[in-house]
């Protein structure tokens, strides 16, 4: 019955975005006050019917239904409560139905806080969106249902795969969604703007916000992912520049560039064209990655659903979706203005130049990632674009973009001096120059990397220091919040790349064959092996390593990495026992029995500094929500205001 | 009128990503084809005493077809090869890859045997130097020796039909 | 115990240790690294546990006990299995566009963005 009743209430959903989309666009096309104001309800009932059916999805997940075909391949009766519900969005069907649902909650929340917007913004707005929710029903149902039937239901599932039963993996879509989605209203403002083919400094003033938060989900989602790759897979890696880890960065890069070219537009009502194209880009990376992930066009770890028919299907829609607002944008862009007026050298400037790094930097992700396709489709062979090619031009064009860091939020709106830049920097750069060569030599030997990455990392904190205590200085009181937020973002920054210099440049394993009573050394602690005993959980079966950590002849802790069996699919699985600490993780991780007198084989890591780089993601996080939450958003739009920030 | 360049630059990426739908990003294409096929002198299955080296078919066409008894998808080809033995069009030959000499025999012995003959290897040492690196593979080698044409995965009728065997008459020429 | 072993060795991705000479190891396991599997081709030659891979690490061990450098092995597996199997795209006349053309792109938005801000002064 409940299949049934999800099944229906999509359709309905579907027929209400249809009319989501027509109306209150004719309606602001004709002016005609009554069909534009029919983008809010219909909004919202789309919602509410989306949420239906996935409230249904869920249940039936909850209460182990297997006559769904999608409940008997991704779950199982043994599987705990929050993972049978986790599993609702652990395919391919159900996590394209959790991106339809976070769609229509974007799509609530613009109809209850635009009550400031002109009219007929909102109803293009809200058709936008509408047809992206028509595009993803649409998919939903013809390709990819999630409520089909089996005629001869199993007595068990096939269990959801072990790798997602994890509390981080739980999180991961929702947030990584949260974000992708979020940009389809920046997406919506930017298109609604050329079709009504005017964009003052007011649309990207109510941009901000929009983009600011959904950049800090997907910020968080990224951040999730990477961390339960550290912890789960057992590599010790946290990044591997696999395309779909790339199809989420992407995203992020390119709407940093947004928020920051946002901030010019909304300050000078200059460089809107560049805007809007960001706009558009952001939310078709995140279009991008998602076929990319379902198609079977690349390589990759996560390999979805690779279904060539469903990724037929999604690149007509990118191709209606995307091509037809760059089509958009090569008919009005022009219509939408010029404007500002700010020197060569200015914090206008230095955010535009990051701008272009950043873009840069997302252009040859996007590169790398599809240049194997590129060469094969070609003709020309085949050939592997990998993490030494990424790091490399990445690391390239973002040194630059992280000295920048530090200057643009020093230097003046609208007109800066590049000597007297320097003068109140000097000591800045002093310290932060001086410490990074001398630092690595007190951790472990110098090495030139991290030398460079320690002093970006201080040069973006000790600048960040430097203009907060001019500011106080000049007597200019208490900051608005936005300003906190992006020091604190710039922060969270510059922690991350300290994170990530210092794990890399000093970072150690070890991967030995441990007998009973065996010690291994590293990072200046002992690991005793202790043996493996066979402990059953609750859906699976696991060999139980224990191993103490000795320091000093002192046993610090005492870790027990596991290697588990799962019970309904025979899957195997590491599970990592990792001790972390501020300045260091311990990492170990459970091989194989080896020989015949219960040895095994156990691979040691020592990562210095590893947390920080997810301390950093979650400093931007916060610096982001609280930009979001400053005072010039909260409160209704009135005269444009004066302070700086 | 640059404005119109993202879209002239996206329109050029769809083409490619539906390109990219027609192909199999897991496959990996031989780089030795139109190389010489790698020599090798291996013991025959069925008599171990003998070997059998590539240069043996010089003035040839024959095809060389990679096999294990624990293979799942070998069985797969196994009719299509059967025909194609007795056909006559083409010789095939099989290397027998990282597999017990017993288990192989008593694999031929029930499904039929399809090879003028198998070589053993055992250690996958040959297979590395052709670049299999999943069974079955399957080389279309020509009177000179060069590799024209690599399987990868079973053989199957369409294959056979529309692509082995045009070659497989024209290099006979 | 057993039961888990068996399956764990069917089932599992993950590498088997090493060998006696620690020194060759950790050269056979640094050039592992950078090599894609075949087989699991989202594990590195290093970290895979696919029979192939051993089978190509010993091939590597091998060829680095007889003397061998880097180069001439990676050109050995290059030659059979083709660029695929590296991590690093080589720089060749396919991949001009792959290692410049981020650095043409940032010459170029440089450019562009310094021509768009004298103009705006104007």
């Amino acid at each position: 019955m409940l299949a049934e009743i999800g099944q229906f209430s999509l359709i309905v959903a579907l027929l209400i975005a249809v009319i989501q989309v027509t109306l209150p666009m004719i309606g602001a096309t004709r002016g005609k006050r009554s069909w534009m104001a029919v983008g809010i309800p219909a909004g919202r009932a789309q919602f509410i019917f989306v949420a239906v059916a996935f409230g249904c999805l869920a249940y039936l997940f909850v209460t182990n239904d297997f006559s769904v075909l999608n409940v008997a391949s991704n779950s199982n009766s043994q599987l705990p409560v929050h993972y049978r519900l986790a599993a609702t969005w652990g395919s391919h069907e159900g996590s394209l139905l959790l991106w339809t649902l976070i769609l229509g909650f974007w799509t609530l929340a613009v109809t209850l806080f635009s009550g400031h917007l002109p009219k007929e913004m909102v109803a293009r707005v809200l058709s936008v969106m509408g047809s992206i929710s028509v595009g993803f029903l649409l998919f939903l149902l013809l390709t990819s249902n999630p409520f089909i039937r089996l005629s001869s239901p199993p007595s068990d599932g096939g269990d959801l795969n072990p790798l997602l039963q994890d509390p981080a993996m739980v999180l991961h879509p929702p947030m990584l969604y949260m974000g992708y989605v979020g940009f389809s209203v920046a997406f919506a403002f930017a298109i609604s703007a050329l079709i009504g083919g005017r964009l003052d400094a007011n649309w990207a003033r109510w941009s901000r916000p929009w983009t600011t938060v959904a950049w800090t989900f997907l910020t968080g989602g990224i951040a999730l992912g990477s961390f339960w790759a550290y912890y789960e897979l057992g590599w010790g890696g946290w990044w591997f520049w696999d395309p779909v880890e790339n199809a989420s960065f992407m995203p992020w890069l390119v709407s940093t560039a947004l928020i920051h070219s946002l901030a010019v537009t909304e300050k000078r009502g200059a460089f809107k064209s560049w805007t809007v194209l960001l706009a558009i880009a952001a939310f078709s990376l995140s279009l991008l990655g998602t076929f990319l992930v379902r198609s079977g066009v690349l390589t990759s770890v996560h390999a979805f659903a690779t279904d060539p028919k469903r990724g037929i299907f999604i690149l007509c829609f990118l191709g209606i979706v995307i091509g037809g607002s760059l089509l958009l944008y090569a008919w009005r862009a022009k219509q939408v203005g010029l404007g500002g007026n700010f020197d060569l050298v200015s914090r206008e400037s230095f955010l535009l130049t990051n701008n272009v790094l950043l873009a840069v930097a997302a252009a040859s992700v996007l590169l790398g990632t599809l240049y194997p396709l590129f060469i094969e489709v070609l003709g020309m062979g085949k050939l592997s674009v990998g993490p030494p090619y990424f790091n490399t031009i990445f690391v390239a064009v973002m040194v630059p973009a992280m000295f920048l860091l530090g200057v643009g939020p020093t230097a003046r709106w609208k007109k800066a001096s590049l000597p007297e830049l320097a003068v109140r920097l000097r000591w800045a750069f002093a310290a932060s120059a001086i410490a990074g060569i001398v630092i690595p030599f007190l951790v472990s030997g110098w090495k030139p990397r991290v030398s460079l990455g320690l002093s970006l990392a201080l040069w973006i904190v000790i600048t960040a220091a430097v203009s907060l205590w001019e500011r106080l200085k000049n007597g200019m009181g208490p900051q608005p919040r936005s300003y906190y937020g992006m020091q604190l973002a710039h922060v969270g920054v510059a922690v991350l790349i300290a994170g990530i210099t210092l794990v890399t440049g000093y970072q150690a394993e070890k991967d030995v064959r441990m007998d009973i009573g065996d010690t291994v050394n590293l990072g200046g602690y002992d690991f005793r092996f202790n043996g493996v005993t066979e402990v059953a959980g609750a859906n699976y079966l696991a060999g139980r390593a224990e191993i103490e950590i000795i320091r000093n002849g002192r046993m610090v802790r005492t870790m027990y990495p596991e290697k588990r069996v799962y019970n309904a699919s025979g899957n195997a699985l590491t599970e990592t026992a990792i001790d972390s600490g501020l300045f260091r993780d311990l990492y170990l991780s459970l091989g194989e029995p080896v020989g015949q007198n219960r040895a095994w084989s156990v691979r040691v890591h020592y990562k210095p500094f590893v947390d920080w780089i997810w301390a950093g993601a979650v400093l931007m996080m916060i610096g982001g929500g609280l930009a979001a939450s400053g005072r010039r958003y909260v409160k209704p739009a009135g005269k444009q205001r004066k302070v700086e920030s | 009128m640059r404005f119109a360049i993202p879209f002239v630059i996206f329109l050029l990426l769809v083409v490619f990503l539906a390109a990219g739908l027609l192909y199999d990003p897991h496959e990996v294409p031989s780089p030795l084809i139109n190389k010489p096929a790698p020599a090798f002198q291996l013991a025959q299955l069925h008599e171990p005493g003998k070997t059998f080296s590539p240069q043996e078919m010089r003035g040839q066409v024959w095809l060389l077809n990679t096999w294990a008894s624990w293979c799942v998808s070998c069985l797969e080809e196994h009719l299509v090869l059967a025909d194609l033995a007795r056909s006559g069009d083409v010789p095939i030959y099989g290397l027998n890859y990282k597999d017990k000499r017993e288990n192989a025999l008593a694999l031929l012995r029930e499904l039929g045997n399809p090879y003028v003959l198998s070589v053993l290897d055992t250690d996958g040492r040959v297979g590395i130097d052709y670049g299999v690196y999943g069974v079955p593979e399957t080389y279309l080698i020509d009177k000179n020796g060069l590799i024209r044409f690599k399987q990868i995965g079973p053989v199957t009728r369409e294959i056979l039909d529309k692509t082995i065997l045009p070659m497989v008459t024209e290099l006979n020429q | 115990m057993k039961r888990l072993a068996v399956v764990l060795a069917i089932f599992s991705c993950f590498r088997l240790f090493a060998s006696d000479n620690r020194e060759l190891e950790k050269r056979v396991m640094a050039l592992s690294r950078q090599l894609r599997c075949l087989v699991c081709q989202n594990e590195t030659l290093a970290d895979s546990q696919a029979e192939l891979a051993a089978d190509l690490r010993e091939q590597i061990r091998e060829q680095m006990k007889a003397g061998r450098n880097d180069k001439e092995i990676v050109a050995f597996l290059t030659d059979r299995y083709g660029d695929f199997v590296l991590y690093r795209p080589p720089l060749k006349p396919r991949t001009y566009v792959l290692w410049f053309g981020p650095f043409l792109l940032l010459g170029g938005g440089l450019f562009a963005l310094y021509r768009s801000l004298k103009r705006l002064g104007s």
